[in-house]
């Protein structure tokens, strides 16, 4: 079809070679138009069909599940006793690493937006995307085998001393491979998100309001509790939980660094496990019912950080249209 | 001190009365000096090492810095210097893990790294072989070559789906939609797609083909699709970005001389935005290289090289790293799989960066000029 079209229009070029570049154009180009807004179209459209798809297929193969008699799920008390832990691990992991990346996210965004000279902001910025670039797996690999063994002896002294809140009971693990690290790991992965989408909203600050705090004799502290924050809370909040929604589906710092187990309250000692990991450590060997299972909490996974996603992005819109920036 | 100052400030020097009631140049510094050798007193007592020296002093300089502040200046001066000390704490408490997650990976991973490492395959090592080289100490048997052919392999099918789709996306977001129903659904819907946990990802190409092929299919196309899901918002994103800054006075002179609209896109649009296209598109890339969970899911793991993305077990450097370090070749021995893992782990990285570099390189050297 195409090859038919750029061929008739190589013929008249050639006839009339004057005047026959707007009508070559349009004899050639009402149909390269449609083709080509069709097939950008089309493109969209293949978007919207894969998530769908995405949705459809995990839905499809994880139904099952509802047939299998609740003695035969892992556990043997049904899915749902089978999935609350890994959810309920898996909520604990990211807040841990929200409550640690949060304020720190927060104060490198500042740093770099007020408080650094500019000659220096510029490649903080890209060490910060340094830390984004640098693969899960290595993050993994890293938190395995430097950080869990450095926080070990904090964790036992943790034990030891604040044992009596839950969290924190005894005995601490000897390797240091549990949650609290885990939560750590996912911490420093999800800190460059939160500072970069928190600096570009720092920096659109009306730098008007900025300088009129500053001209009443505020501090920059009061400059930026009274002009920089309430500008910002909006955005802050939707990167916050933008990260969150990263946490939530972080697998290989989990996989690699937990010493899964189950459900405990305590995040000193080895146990816990999260959706992806589990999904991660046991697929490639699932088979049947289990890979059914697998899929199901897969599903419950992508739901979750679905809604998460969409309340940061409902938050975001409506930043938009009230932001004094555009 | 102060008092000396403030008492001073009567005389002629006028100097004095400018800076009377401010901290003198020198507090800072000496609260810092005083912080560390308190600290190291303190950490001494617990039984010294260099972290618990670095937490004490720093603790004790925030607490103390702002304090002795407050006294000299008041309140409100001491507070703005606490929030001062507290963003560069937070700043170095940022760029410890990254100093520290580099260092590892070049420390540990540099020994590995020879030629044989990067031209052989696992094929062949096993445990016995493994165990003899840890207790000769020897350099690691065994490489990582069927990995990163692998990893480059799926990262180009991957790639090769994606950029069409994620490039002619964007192209109607900007240039056809005129922001109708259809385009927010679209921008909606790829907004969506950047949350997609990974290893959803890898799920629904796993279940994909798992319905077509049989459970438990394994292929390196089946990685390249679960790569594709995560790798095309990014493509849309950036590619959107960037036509997005194309003047339109351009496109507007290319319709006033007759030219369509298809070929002002193709001639017009994407040769202005072209680089800050291929800059994204390589940042993409940069991503997904170092996606593991998908890949654990739908590609596997295979000792030797298997260059045929249609047909069987295939190992990715991510994999291998996660393969070695979590089953290694002899349980009883697993230095040896360590070092692959570390070695494997320094190719990853150096992939990642170059490929950061090389979008950067792009971006700065063909940059558009906005006019600005």
């Amino acid at each position: 079809m195409s090859t038919n079209l750029s061929d008739t229009e190589r013929g008249q070029d050639d006839k009339q070679q004057t005047s026959s570049l707007a009508s070559a154009a349009s004899a050639g180009g009402r149909a390269g138009d449609k083709i080509f807004s069709g097939l950008s179209l089309g493109a969209g459209i293949v978007i919207f069909v894969m998530l769908a798809a995405v949705a459809a297929f995990l839905t499809w193969q994880a139904a099952p599940v509802v047939g299998i008699p609740a003695s035969s799920v892992t556990g043997g008390n049904g899915f749902f006793s089978y999935v609350y832990p890994l959810v309920l691990g898996t909520l604990m992991a990211a807040v841990i690493a929200l409550l640690i990346a949060t304020p720190i996210g927060i104060l490198v965004a500042l740093y770099i937006s007020h408080y650094a000279p500019a000659k220096v902001a510029k490649p903080v910025g890209y060490v910060i995307d340094l830390l984004a670039a640098i693969p899960s797996v290595v993050y993994g690999a890293w938190g395995m085998t430097v950080l869990s063994p450095a926080l070990a002896p904090f964790y036992n002294w943790l034990s030891e001393t604040f044992g009596f809140i839950p969290l924190f009971a005894g005995p601490a693990s000897a390797t240091g491979r549990t949650m609290m690290t885990a939560g750590v790991v996912l911490a420093i992965m999800i800190l460059p998100i939160i500072t970069s989408l928190c600096r570009e909203i720092f920096i659109q600050t009306p730098q008007l309001h900025e300088e009129a705090s500053l001209a009443l004799g505020a501090t920059r502290l009061e400059m930026i509790r009274q002009a920089v924050l309430p500008f910002a809370r909006t955005g802050i909040i939707s990167a916050i939980m933008l990260a969150l929604g990263r946490a939530l589906g972080e697998t290989m710092a989990v996989a690699l660094v937990l010493s899964t187990g189950g459900l405990q309250w305590s995040l000193l000692t080895s146990g816990n496990n999260t959706i992806a990991a589990e999904i991660a450590l046991n697929y490639p060997e699932a088979f049947g019912n289990r890979l059914a299972e697998l899929i199901a909490a897969g599903l419950m996974l992508f739901i979750i950080t679905l809604i998460v996603n969409l309340i940061a992005r409902t938050i975001i819109a409506r930043y938009q249209e009230f932001s004094g920036a555009n | 001190m102060s008092t000396n100052t403030l008492q001073s400030s009567t005389s002629p020097a006028r100097k004095n009365t400018l800076t009377s009631g401010q901290r003198p140049k020198w507090l800072v510094p000496v609260v810092m000096v005083g912080a560390v050798i308190v600290g190291a007193a303190l950490s001494a007592l617990l039984g010294f090492n260099i972290a618990l020296w670095a937490i004490f002093a720093a603790v004790i300089f925030l607490i103390a810095a702002p304090i002795a502040v407050t006294v000299i200046e008041g309140g409100r001066k001491g507070s703005d210097a606490a929030l001062t000390y507290v963003v560069y704490a937070a700043f170095i408490l940022a760029v410890i893990p990254l100093i520290s997650v580099i260092w590892t990976v070049l420390a540990r991973g540099l020994p590995t790294m020879s030629v044989e490492f990067l031209t052989e395959t696992m094929g062949g090592i096993t445990g016995m072989v493994d165990q003899r080289a840890a207790d000769s100490g020897e350099h690691p048997p065994g490489g990582a070559l069927q990995a990163v052919l692998g990893t480059v392999i799926v990262t180009f099918w991957a790639t090769l789906f994606s950029v069409p789709i994620g490039l002619l996306t964007a192209i109607y977001l900007v240039e056809y939609s005129n922001d109708n129903w259809l385009g927010k659904i679209i921008t909606f819907l790829v907004d969506v797609m950047t949350g997609v946990p990974s290893i959803v990802a890898g799920l629904f190409a796993s279940a994909l083909f798992g319905l077509m092929l049989g459970p438990n299919t394994r292929m390196g196309i089946i990685g390249a699709i679960a790569l594709t899901v995560l790798m095309i918002p990014t493509v849309v994103k950036a590619t959107e970005e960037m036509l997005k800054i194309v003047p339109n006075e351009l496109r507007e002179a290319s319709y006033a001389l007759g030219v369509r609209k298809w070929r002002t896109i193709l001639k017009v649009v994407i040769p202005t935005s072209i680089s800050g296209i291929a800059s994204g598109v390589t940042l993409a890339i940069a991503r997904v290289i170092g996606e593991t969970a998908p890949l654990l899911v739908t590609v596997g793991y295979f000792e030797r090289v298997n260059l045929n993305a249609f047909n069987d077990w295939m190992a990715t450097l991510p994999t291998f790293i996660y393969q070695q370090l979590m089953r290694p070749v002899a349980p009883t021995a697993p230095d040896p799989s360590t070092d692959r893992a570390w070695g494997a782990a320094l190719i990853l990285i150096v992939f990642v960066m170059l490929l950061n570099l090389i979008a950067r390189l792009i971006a700065r050297a063909f940059a558009p000029k906005t006019g600005r």
